[in-house]
């Protein structure tokens, strides 16, 4: 039988304040356990949250960036459980009037097909604390640093058909947040989380199957893993006549399968109910106004300005646009370079996005600024070098040797434009080859090509290929 | 609405509360008397009204998003049975 795939997912975006989202404390990552978690946090009797303006404005650029209805009224709930690394025994969380609901986002799945895949909700919540399990003479012990941190839980629906599209849409709302500067996106240190529901139906079937909730998988590679190996598991149990049970199962990244959470599911009952500690959030069009002028500039519209203006293909543009910092150092380059797009383009997603991979960079820790490189591409396009040299140009700005102009130089890489030198460096390789001169007379022209080489290597790369091309031609057929 | 003594067991487990068995006939009764209370409510016809999410015909006030707060760890774990390494210890918990 046929199966088709169902997947939606929910990510947790850990909004960049720099305090929590009902109190004063710090959100910074990594302080001494317990030093940032005030009376709120701790859940004490007799305290009373106050919500973050920042929080709110970040929720809203979210939801104008995803094409969503931002909620002129929404309401904060309780969420009641119980567990050590969450005092108050409820997380406050919205529940049937979210912030921002009703949109989508398109993914590109190769260079010619583009799905929508619909966003339902995306509404705030606070993070609880972290439990530490081992070590402590049998018992548990608790940092609530976290607890109290701003999340933006991003729900989709169930729109995505393989774990290729699932990564697709989490890799564009992870550079979505980072274009919006409202998540640091970093996934080690749980900014950035994903839980996936994963379910198979019989193609042609309009009833979803039964699904699973696979929980915190913490980099790309593993939700295509987790995912991949669910849809394997849940297909053999269907096949095999059983029935998939709806639960909770973990990822393990070291045996690469998936697990039941818990022995004894028992159903959740978290029992929602308005928060009275906390009013209605009321958000009027003048500060929807002030939150759409703060917008950058999005993925999708820069990866369009990137094929107008630069003639891109969509593919170019949208590894350029991948991140913004990406984005922000090809603009430079081309700038630099006097507008060559195409070229910017290339020697940025080769030469260097080589080089920077295996050096294991990011763009922003590049070794050649933008503007070096930029400069380099000038002299490509001017004539002074041959696009060969520049490659040892660059290896040259890359172990920091000066600028492409004091390197080229310096090392005497100028091209060699002149007819006169080039024509007596031709006139000599011919005299030096008279049995490949007869090959090519008799009308084996690919014997041109090795006289090309011939005055390259004379040249030590030197001589324009293009001009070198010409003249040859006109030489060969005297 | 007339509750049975398993959904008072379901109840008191939600709530993480001990209760003893031989209470399970009363407390079926009270919870029972509550919820007839308030079904009265469904008789009212709430067509049209918005559903209320706070008593006070007010706006939430928002901070702005500054650190106020000083660490106060010491004085806090004062209050706390177990601390250790800057941490609260609690009975293992195991997912």
């Amino acid at each position: 039988m046929d199966w088709e795939t169902v997947i939606g997912l929910e990510i947790h975006a850990q909004l960049a304040t720099r305090s929590k989202i009902f109190s004063g404390a710090s959100t910074r990552y990594g302080a001494e356990p317990n030093t940032q978690a005030c009376a709120v946090d701790l859940g004490l009797p007799g305290v009373l949250p106050v919500l973050n303006e920042e929080v709110v404005r970040m929720a809203v650029k979210f939801g104008l960036a995803t094409h969503s209805t931002v909620a002129p009224r929404s309401v904060f709930a309780r969420k009641n459980y119980f567990y050590p690394d969450l005092p108050k025994g409820y997380q406050i969380s919205q529940y049937e009037l979210p912030i921002v609901h009703d949109g989508y986002l398109d993914i590109e799945l190769d260079e010619d097909t583009v799905k929508r895949i619909g966003i339902t909700r995306a509404h705030l919540e606070e993070d609880a604390g972290k439990s530490l399990h081992e070590d402590f003479h049998g018992m548990t012990g608790i940092d609530l640093n976290r607890a109290g941190t701003p999340l933006l839980e991003i729900v989709s629906e169930p729109d995505m058909r393989s774990a290729k599209e699932a990564i697709a849409y989490m890799k564009k709302i992870h550079s979505l947040v980072r274009y919006l500067g409202i998540c640091d996106g970093n996934m080690q240190e749980g900014s950035f989380r994903c839980d996936a529901n994963v379910s198979v139906r019989p193609k042609g079937q309009e009833a979803f199957g039964t699904r699973t909730e696979l929980k915190n998988i913490n980099s790309f590679r593993f939700v295509e893993q987790a995912i991949n190996y669910e849809v394997e598991r849940q297909i053999a149990v269907l096949e095999s006549g059983g029935t998939v049970v709806q639960e909770t199962r973990l990822f393990d990244a070291d045996r690469h399968e998936t697990r039941p959470m818990r022995t004894k599911e028992e159903a959740n009952d978290y029992r929602y109910f308005p928060d009275p500690d906390l009013l209605p959030v009321e958000i009027d069009q003048a500060f929807i106004a002030e939150v759409t002028l703060s917008l950058p500039e999005l993925p999708d519209v820069k990866k369009q300005r990137f094929m107008d203006d630069f003639g891109l293909s969509a593919y170019d543009a949208g590894v350029l646009t991948a991140t913004r910092e990406l984005g922000d150092y090809f603009e430079t380059v081309v700038e630099s370079s006097g507008g060559q797009g195409k070229l910017s383009a290339n020697w940025v997603m080769g030469e260097l996005s080589g080089a920077l991979n295996k050096a294991g960079l990011e763009i922003d820790a590049s070794p050649v600024s933008a503007g070096a490189l930029g400069g380099m591409l000038r002299r490509i396009e001017d004539g002074t070098i041959s696009g060969k040299i520049a490659k040892q140009v660059f290896e040259a700005l890359w172990a920091g040797e000066g600028t492409a102009d004091e390197i080229i130089e310096s090392q005497g890489l100028k091209q060699i434009t002149d007819s006169s030198a080039i024509e007596g460096i031709i006139r000599e390789v011919l005299e030096n080859s008279p049995t490949q001169v007869e090959q090519y007379r008799n009308g084996q022209e690919k014997v041109f090509g090795y006289f090309v080489g011939q005055v390259m290597k004379a040249t030590q790369g030197k001589a324009n290929p293009k001009q070198v091309n010409e003249l040859l031609k006109k030489m060969i057929n005297d | 609405m007339a509750l049975e003594a398993q959904e008072v067991e379901r109840i008191a487990h939600l709530a993480r509360l001990g209760i003893d068995p031989d209470d399970i006939p009363d407390y079926a009764r009270n919870l029972s008397d509550i919820l007839a209370f308030v079904e009265l409510l469904n008789s009212v016809d709430t067509c049209g009204v918005e559903p209320l999410a706070h008593p006070l015909e007010a706006v939430q006030r928002l901070r702005p998003d500054v650190v106020t707060e000083a660490d106060e760890r010491e004085n806090f774990q004062s209050n706390a049975p177990l601390t250790e390494a800057g941490l609260y210890l609690v009975p293992k918990v195991i997912e």
